[in-house]
């Protein structure tokens, strides 16, 4: 299957293979965002756009600032400098909640479940604009019993889409790591986002889930909405993205289309290793690749 | 030994409005820890507030009696964003320091000796509390054999449970809510609930306020069954007694603090009558090498904690608790 379907090429035509390039229909616009840790800077992004209903990668080295430029944008950290936009909506200074109001939600690099919460609950929760979390209507059940419902059957179908239907009754902390991401996914996607936030979602999650959670993450794309994801799994990147984004060192340092940025020299020397393309047996038979392959990772 | 007087001790401690006072500030505290999981340790501050309202009010300022109680409803709520505005966008711990240092501070005010005009000083006020007796239908004490109220202490023990039951519904009716499930949401993990879009900080300010304003109508109702307001009823272990009930029944049940006030004060009576018993009269049961009279009021907490330890080593999810609960924190 060809990586990208028809309809997402075209949203890149015309559209520069460099960093900060600006896209035909921007979803979020980024400008000069700094963020520093005592005398490290952690992001240092001059201008970053994402494409409006394609699938997006971030990927870089550990300690890149992918997630850090994740908590900046979605507001769960302060930069020391920048501004950013969603739909035109200026970001900076929002306050979490109010981002992910405005349809730009979020998971984690460490799953957050609530634990003591059944998944049905967990999806419940996701859902927006609920009558009966307000204190005083939360009193009358009647008032936001129908909603109830309506979100309960919502939940259930997202359940079954995620094959977590088995576990509707059970804590969420008695599931396993993999699991879980697909429960914080599938929460995630209760508040209906404009765009969704994924942090490593193939973490931890076995080969089989693995292409299932592709195919759940392609009709993201199909229902209109935007992805962006931070993932070191290259396989994932490869078949799913439109669009990559390279960072290093907090900055962009290589955008482009999932082929052109691999064979970036650039991206292959900071992050990818010359041998990312060959199977791991091959490069233990080889001495001479053995020897390349201990050199990339150090 | 005599089994009927301590039966009766045991019995009316745990039906009577000693048990109240305690279910009261514990269902406030289930709201705070066991469903927020916000660390209040000032429950006795939102008590004294509340006891305070009613009684300067009345007393200092010659109000009305109910307008006296409206203000002591009030009360709470003005301690619980004067705390939680500074402190709830902090980690939890700083919220624990906080009200445990804010009780003390209102304690010290109340029971102040420059305050004396306002609020009393360390012999508190009085005098406030006849329309509550005057409402009083009850014209004889009650006795049902084992246990036996006296007129007034049988009208505290009926407005009591009364209050009981409207907080604990009020609490059953918000906890099967959405507004519960944020509430709950918020104890297991904040940011996951602000990823979703929930105002985090108002949610935890919501429970602060409604958490203390239980706290606050248990002072209320300690002031109207005693009939005067002292600083030392709002001490620091009162809360850390609430906090035993809310454990030992089991939080983030709404039940749980009930019936644990309701246990701990018969295990305290009750124990503390049979040592009274033991060690009572010129020739004692037990030996005075073993235990004196005097010494029986305070091993009875030794005996509690030792029971309370015993709780969390078998059943540390308390009486009404859910084991598998337990099990997810073990991961």
């Amino acid at each position: 299957m060809p990586a990208n379907t028809t309809g997402t090429t075209s949203a890149f035509e015309g559209v520069a293979h460099e960093p900060g390039s600006p896209k035909n229909d921007p979803i979020v616009i980024g400008d000069n965002i700094v963020r520093t840790f005592g005398g490290l800077k952690a992001v240092d992004v001059a201008h970053v756009e994402i494409q409006r209903g394609a699938i997006t990668a971030l990927i870089g080295p550990n300690g890149a600032g992918k997630t850090t430029l994740f908590n900046l944008l979605t507001g769960f950290d302060v930069p020391d400098d920048g501004t950013w936009s969603f739909n035109g909506t200026p970001l900076q200074r929002k306050a979490a909640f109010k981002v992910a109001r405005l349809g730009m939600v979020r998971t984690f690099q460490l799953t957050k479940v609530l634990a003591k919460l059944t998944v049905i609950e967990n999806m419940r929760l996701g859902a927006t604009s609920q009558v009966g979390e307000n204190f005083f209507a939360a009193l009358f059940k009647p008032l936001w019993a129908k909603q109830e419902d309506d979100i309960t059957a919502r939940a259930d179908e997202l359940l079954k889409r995620f094959k977590l239907d088995a576990k509707r009754e059970d804590f969420a902390g008695s599931m396993s790591g993999g699991q879980r991401k697909l429960l914080e996914m599938a929460r995630a996607l209760m508040a209906d986002p404009e765009l969704i936030m994924l942090d490593e979602p193939m973490a931890g999650v076995n080969p089989a889930l693995k292409q299932s959670l592709l195919g759940h993450v392609k009709s993201l794309r199909d229902e209109g909405r935007t992805v962006l994801f931070v993932e070191h799994d290259m396989d994932m990147v490869r078949d799913i993205s439109d669009w990559v984004i390279v960072m290093a060192q907090g900055q962009i340092v290589a955008e482009g289309t999932p082929e052109s940025v691999m064979k970036d020299p650039r991206v292959i020397d900071a992050y990818l290793g010359a041998h990312h393309d060959v199977d791991l047996d091959e490069v233990e038979e080889s001495p001479e690749h053995l020897e390349l392959h201990g050199e990339t990772h150090d | 030994m005599d089994f009927g007087t301590i039966i009766d001790a045991a019995f009316s401690a745990a039906l009577g409005p000693e048990a109240i006072v305690f279910a009261l500030a514990a269902i406030g505290l289930n709201i705070h820890f066991g469903y927020t999981g916000l660390l209040n340790f000032g429950q006795a501050g939102f008590m004294a507030v509340g006891a305070y309202g009613l009684a300067v009010s009345v007393v200092t300022f010659d109000l009305p009696f109910w307008l006296g109680i409206t203000i002591a409803l009030i009360a709470p709520i003005g301690l619980a964003l004067l705390l939680g505005i500074p402190t709830l966008r902090l980690r939890a711990d700083y919220l624990a320091i906080v009200t445990i240092a804010a009780a003390e501070i209102l304690r010290l005010i109340f029971g102040s000796a420059e305050m004396v005009d306002t609020f009393g000083g360390s012999n508190g006020l009085s005098g406030f509390a006849q329309p509550y007796q005057d409402l009083n239908p009850f014209s004889s004490g009650l006795d049902l054999g084992f246990v036996s109220f006296s007129r007034s202490v049988l009208w505290s023990t009926v407005v009591g449970w009364a209050l009981v039951l409207l907080c604990v519904l009020i609490t059953w009716l918000l906890m099967r809510s959405p507004w519960g499930r944020v509430l709950r949401s918020i104890r297991e993990d904040e940011d996951a609930v602000r990823s979703l879009g929930k105002n985090v900080f108002a949610y935890k300010m919501q429970a602060l306020i409604l958490g203390g304003i239980f706290g606050g109508i248990a002072g209320l109702y300690l002031a109207l069954k005693q009939a005067s307001v002292v600083p030392s009823d709002y001490s620091t272990n009162i809360t850390f007694f609430a906090y035993t009930a809310l454990l030992l029944g089991g939080a983030a049940r709404v039940w749980g603090p009930v019936i644990g006030a309701m246990i701990f004060w018969f295990l305290m009576s009750g124990i503390s009558a049979i040592l009274g018993q033991l060690t009572n009269g010129p020739d004692p049961l037990l030996p005075t090498w073993v235990l004196t009279s005097t010494e029986v009021s305070l091993v009875r907490f030794v005996l509690v904690g030792i029971g309370l330890m015993l709780l969390m080593v078998f059943r540390p999810q308390g009486i009404f608790g859910d084991r598998r609960e337990i099990a997810i924190d073990a991961r």
